[in-house]
């Protein structure tokens, strides 16, 4: 299960992480020392070759980290769910005409009401994980929920407006 | 007042000619520093348009210019860097002596040039350019390769060799005779030793002393400070490159950081005009009698280069494709041949060893980068992947009875 990512120095250029995924490729980043990253892919016939080096800025390494960060996440939620029996993730999507849009999310006191809690929400490919009740939803949120089967029908049914105070 | 507005003329006119060169350059691919000897060349005495009033500016220069490039190389390596490398990286850095540095001496002594031009010859055919290949590895984008780490340890190897060799040379050229010689590589080592010592347990304070806010005051020390060392170590008999080699390498962290940003562009400026100055020594007419014997001492050193790539990169695991990458990568020699070969001119050991050097230099320095393109062509690659498919057939037959 687990990732070994081996690091290899590169005098008077910066750092080389590389992994070997389960499907035989091998993966990489450079890390220059003035900040650039190269995305590297290798070769199957060569393994000591790259195939492709792309440089990367700071701003695409960040959003590419976030791309392959969310479906991580929501990878470890679905180990989670296998884990602890009874236990169910589900993503629940906040509809545009539902009562939450524009508020907070401790408005709608899901985890009192439902003991499911809200543990990520994904916003226009971003994850903010673990929000607050501070926390103020948007239309088009979707929420990552954890719960049992009833708790997660009843976040459901807050979200979409079905349950009033 | 007159010399003076020569001097202006001749200076701006070559600069400026050096920064056509350079487009030029970068326009074919080519590494200036070819262009800048070639420069040099035409420039200097016998050459098309010889400089006359700003020759001893132009020598002050050089002499910067070496130390500027030995500084922002120490200053690219990191004390930690030097020696964490060292003992992983020690056998492949002896065959990479023994294979490059004999084929030197050798040919020196078959030319029945003495001693010290002995000691000259190896040292300049030795050394790999660590900034041209450096440049090709990332040109080509091979930085993320697996014979990189095996090809970049070897160019700091020859890089922490020379912070000894250059002392032994310098001495020995001063004509201190063999003793001596021996007695300035007691001292280089004990002082590197203490330098590197200084520098992994103290780096940080060391470089918290020297502030790094204000960008004006931190070039102003570290310039200064190199140039001091420089000095002492030039009065001590010990090369002022390998003084400012040593003050880069004890700089680290942020200073080290900033004092390359705002040193790269004072280190491109002078070390062009330290590679104009040897061309400028150099006499083009002297240049057509050692061209064969460069062409075939770069020829046989380039093979030894292959060589060395190969035996270490298998070392360290590498395949066939990647095996001969390294070997080819490593072959333009550069800036440190230069700089051992201008210590030899300054103290006029042999005559021919200038327009050698300047020859073989520029022939490996221009045809390495090409040749290292090589594994990278289809037809190179479809034949490396045949001869590893009948390898993998020959050694299965047996298997399979």
């Amino acid at each position: 299960m687990r990732v070994r990512v081996e690091q290899t120095p590169l005098p008077g250029i910066g750092v080389r992480h590389d992994l070997v995924t389960n499907s035989g490729r091998t993966v990489g980043v450079v890390s220059h020392r003035n900040g650039r990253r190269d995305l590297v892919l290798y070769d199957v016939d060569d393994p000591d070759a790259c195939l492709a080096s792309i440089p990367l800025t700071d701003d695409e390494a960040a959003a590419l980290a976030d791309v392959l960060g969310a479906s991580l996440m929501l990878g470890q939620l679905a180990g989670l769910r296998q884990q602890a029996a009874g236990l169910l993730t589900e993503q629940i999507a906040i509809p545009a005409g539902s009562m939450f849009v524009g508020r907070r999310m401790g408005d709608a006191r899901a985890r009192t009401r439902t003991g499911a809690s809200i543990v990520a929400v994904l916003r226009d490919r971003e994850v903010i994980a673990s929000p607050g009740p501070s926390f103020v939803f948007e239309a088009n949120d979707v929420v990552v929920v954890v719960g049992t089967r009833q708790g997660l029908d009843g976040v459901t049914a807050i979200l979409a407006g079905d349950i009033g105070d | 007042m007159h010399g003076t507005t020569v001097l202006l003329i001749e200076v701006g006119a070559l600069l400026f000619a050096l920064g056509m060169l350079g487009r030029l350059g970068r326009r074919i691919g080519l590494s200036p520093i070819p262009l800048y000897l070639l420069a040099g060349l035409a420039f200097g005495h016998g050459g098309l348009l010889p400089l006359s009033a700003s020759e001893e500016f132009i020598e002050v220069g050089a002499e910067i210019g070496v130390i500027l490039l030995l500084v922002m190389l120490g200053l690219e390596y990191s004390a930690t860097e030097l020696v964490g490398n060292l003992r992983s990286a020690a056998p492949a850095g002896i065959v990479d002596a023994l294979l490059n540095a004999l084929p030197g001496a050798a040919f020196a002594l078959l030319l029945g040039w003495g001693w010290k031009a002995t000691l000259v010859l190896a040292g300049i055919t030795w050394v790999s350019s660590s900034g041209v290949v450096a440049k090709v590895l990332g040109d080509l984008g091979r930085l993320g390769n697996r014979e990189t780490p095996v090809i970049l340890s070897v160019l700091v190897i020859e890089d922490l060799a020379m912070a000894f060799y250059l002392p032994l040379i310098t001495a020995v050229l001063a004509g201190v005779g063999f003793v001596g010689g021996m007695q300035a590589l007691a001292v280089a080592v004990v002082t590197v030793i203490a330098v590197l010592v200084l520098a992994i347990r103290y780096g940080g304070a060391i470089s918290k002393a020297v502030s790094v806010q204000d960008a004006e005051a931190l070039l102003l020390s570290v310039l200064g400070l190199t140039l001091f060392v420089a000095g002492v170590a030039a009065e001590l008999n010990v090369s002022a490159a390998v003084g400012a080699f040593l003050v880069g390498i004890a700089l680290s962290g942020q200073v080290a950081h900033h004092a390359v940003e705002m040193l790269s562009p004072l280190r491109d400026l002078f070390a062009a005009v330290f590679f104009v100055f040897f061309g400028l020594t150099t006499n083009p007419a002297d240049m057509p009698p050692v061209l064969l014997p460069a062409f075939g001492l770069a020829v046989l050193t380039m093979a030894t280069k292959v060589l060395t790539g190969y035996v270490a990169a298998r070392q360290a695991g590498i395949a066939l494709p990647g095996r001969l990458r390294a070997g080819l990568a490593l072959m333009p020699r550069g800036e440190f041949s230069v700089v051992i070969a201008g210590l030899a001119v300054v103290s006029g050991v042999q005559p021919q060893l200038a327009p050698l050097a300047t020859a073989y230099v520029l022939i490996t320095v221009v045809s390495g980068p090409l040749l290292a393109r090589i594994p990278d062509y289809a037809w190179a690659k479809s034949w490396l992947r045949r001869r590893a498919a009948t390898r993998r057939t020959t050694e299965r037959v047996p298997a399979t009875d």
